[in-house]
């Protein structure tokens, strides 16, 4: 498989209706790190501070207390594949630690 | 299990219920614990695990079981012990380019050399390894509306030892539907590599063409020490809030800064002839006839942010959806994305999960697939750092998996899950007779694992 074409027809999907015809990617990549930093995690941040009158009482939470409601429902999985991404890739983290622990091959 | 009549009184274990979940989801998600909601005090929760891991082509191979087990004691308090073995066998890209003819490699301890075939892709397939971790973390209620955890990690392997001390503290607010977290960890790790560690971008001396003597000389004087070590601090923010009775939601800003040594002491770095000429795009050789290769070099700190949303929503039907998405950007120009979802499809006493999860990262700054001869630039290389490891280059990666899960009862479980990963990379294609080369092939991994907790 030509891993040039493979990318170029995945990355094709994520294109924007700019007509640009550009990568997401490769547009996300002219903005300077930071600001695209700041930018992104502002969203999430925006949506949770208009939360101050969600949640629920404390007689409607046996759903939220079930095992498959866990954020983390298997954490022994979930380390499994931490392990795994962290010897393949270069990011880790984000749910948890990323720290190091490893010279990975 | 006592079972609870209707009624007023069943509020209470609710209440209690869902306070230790949230803390359980908290703290797991500062990775300190695996502790359920279910447990009551003097119980053990114990989840076991075996992971078979597999590479094609003969890359790494890699079994690893688990055991994880929580007490608990009275007031909220619980003690969770960790151990993981790791099995490692298989080869590893080493980082040169292919070539139109056979390639000799020295092994990274020195001892002897390695042959790749012409348009063969370079993988060292010297290293065999094994692992063992063992994690300690304590959990405990410090008021109504403060929770906290430490924790220990220690980890070792044949040429790597890790030890990391994290603490976190959980802050509840508006009746518990809101979970403040604040969490740091410390790491020291220490490589002790056999053959010890290279200068970065030295030449790598090859076995071939020379005497012993002066193989063995030459190897000398591009060592560097027998060890070396990193430091890495972790911070962690993080907001869980209670949506609705049926969706939970996690954003999580985490902050990791590494200090010491970064590069990988096993990746070299082809040198590629620039000049016109029959050799053009082929390897540049050094007096000895033999090729030239560079051992990495990458920079010695690193900090990275991320940032990361979770939500879980059950729907009526009892089914769980569970999205989540990861960017990351670092001060090495690597940025990445990352998406994650799972639909766990509740069967009665038994589930089917099938999960898909696609990421995508751009290179680093100083990371070359190869260098050509004009950066060699005659042994005083024009580059402070290269590095032309694929997992540093421009990088997509799909994972798709499938999990069955069978509850005996709610505190028995069985699983079995299945995954395959699919990572894809591209940049430049190279010139010349390099150009005819696969310089970024898939790397195709396949694991399994069984489960069972009780």
């Amino acid at each position: 498989m030509n891993n040039r074409e493979w990318d170029g027809n995945q990355m094709s999907v994520m294109n924007d209706h700019s007509g640009a015809g550009e990568p997401v990617m490769k547009r996300l990549s002219a903005i300077h790190p930071i600001v695209r930093f700041a930018v992104v995690a502002s969203l999430p941040l925006l949506m949770l501070a208009g939360c101050s009158d969600l949640g629920v009482k404390p007689w409607e939470r046996g759903t939220l207390a079930k095992p498959e409601m866990q954020l983390v429902s298997d954490p022994v999985e979930a380390g499994l594949d931490d392990h795994i991404y962290f010897s393949k890739e270069a990011s880790s983290g984000g749910r948890s630690f990323g720290g190091g622990g490893c010279g990975c091959n | 299990m006592q079972l609870i009549s209707e009624g007023s009184e069943n509020q209470k274990p609710d209440r209690c219920r869902t306070g230790a979940a949230l803390a359980a989801a908290t703290l797991s998600l500062l990775g300190t614990t695996d502790a359920m909601a279910r447990e009551q005090p003097g119980e053990w929760d114990v989840n076991t695990a075996i992971l078979f891991y597999s590479e094609t082509d003969d890359r790494v191979q890699a079994v690893e079981p688990v055991i994880s087990a929580t007490r608990y004691f009275e007031d909220g308090r619980s003690l969770n012990l960790k151990a993981v073995a790791d099995t490692l066998t298989g080869a590893s890209p080493n980082g040169a380019t292919p070539s139109d003819e056979v390639q000799t490699f020295t092994k990274p301890s020195g001892n002897g050399s390695y042959e790749i075939q012409p348009s063969e892709q370079p993988l060292d397939d010297t290293f065999q390894d094994t692992r063992g971790t063992f994690s300690a973390t304590w959990s405990a209620p410090i008021n109504r509306k403060y929770d906290y955890s430490v924790g220990g990690y220690f980890s070792k392997e044949y040429d790597y030892t890790s030890m990391a001390l994290n603490g976190s503290v959980s802050r509840y607010l508006n009746n518990k539907n809101t979970t403040l977290n604040l969490g740091t960890s410390l790491s020291l790790d220490t490589i002790t590599p056999e053959g010890d560690i290279p200068i970065g971008l030295s030449t790598m001396p090859v076995p071939a063409n020379i005497s012993d003597s002066d193989f063995d000389q030459a190897f000398d004087a591009s060592r560097d020490s027998s060890d070396d070590t990193k430091t890495v601090v972790d911070l962690l923010l993080g907001v869980t809030q209670v949506i609705d009775s049926r969706t939970v939601m996690q954003v999580n800003y985490s902050l990791s800064m590494s200090d010491g040594y970064l590069t990988d002491p096993f990746k070299i770095l082809s040198v590629i002839d620039d000049r016109p000429g029959s050799n053009y795009g082929g390897n540049l050789k050094d007096g000895d006839g033999n090729n030239i290769y560079l051992y990495e070099q990458r920079p010695d700190s690193r900090m990275k942010h991320a940032l990361y949303w979770q939500t879980k929503h059950m729907l009526e039907n009892g089914d769980v959806v569970d999205g989540s998405y990861r960017f990351m950007v670092d001060d090495w120009g690597i940025s990445s994305h990352t998406f994650d979802v799972r639909y766990r499809w509740m069967l009665g006493n038994q589930y089917l999960e099938p999960h898909l999860r696609y990421y995508m990262q751009s290179e680093a700054d100083f990371y070359k697939r190869y260098l050509t001869g004009s950066e060699y630039n005659g042994g005083a290389p024009r580059l402070s750092e290269a590095s032309a490891d694929y997992r540093v280059g421009d990088l997509d990666g799909i994972t798709v998996g499938l999990k069955w899960g069978y509850r005996f009862d709610e505190d028995h479980e069985f699983s079995i899950r299945a995954e395959y990963m699919q990572q894809s990379n591209s940049g430049d294609s190279g010139f010349g007779k390099l150009a005819s080369q696969e310089l970024y092939p898939d790397t195709d991994a396949f694991w399994l694992q069984v489960g069972y907790s009780f």
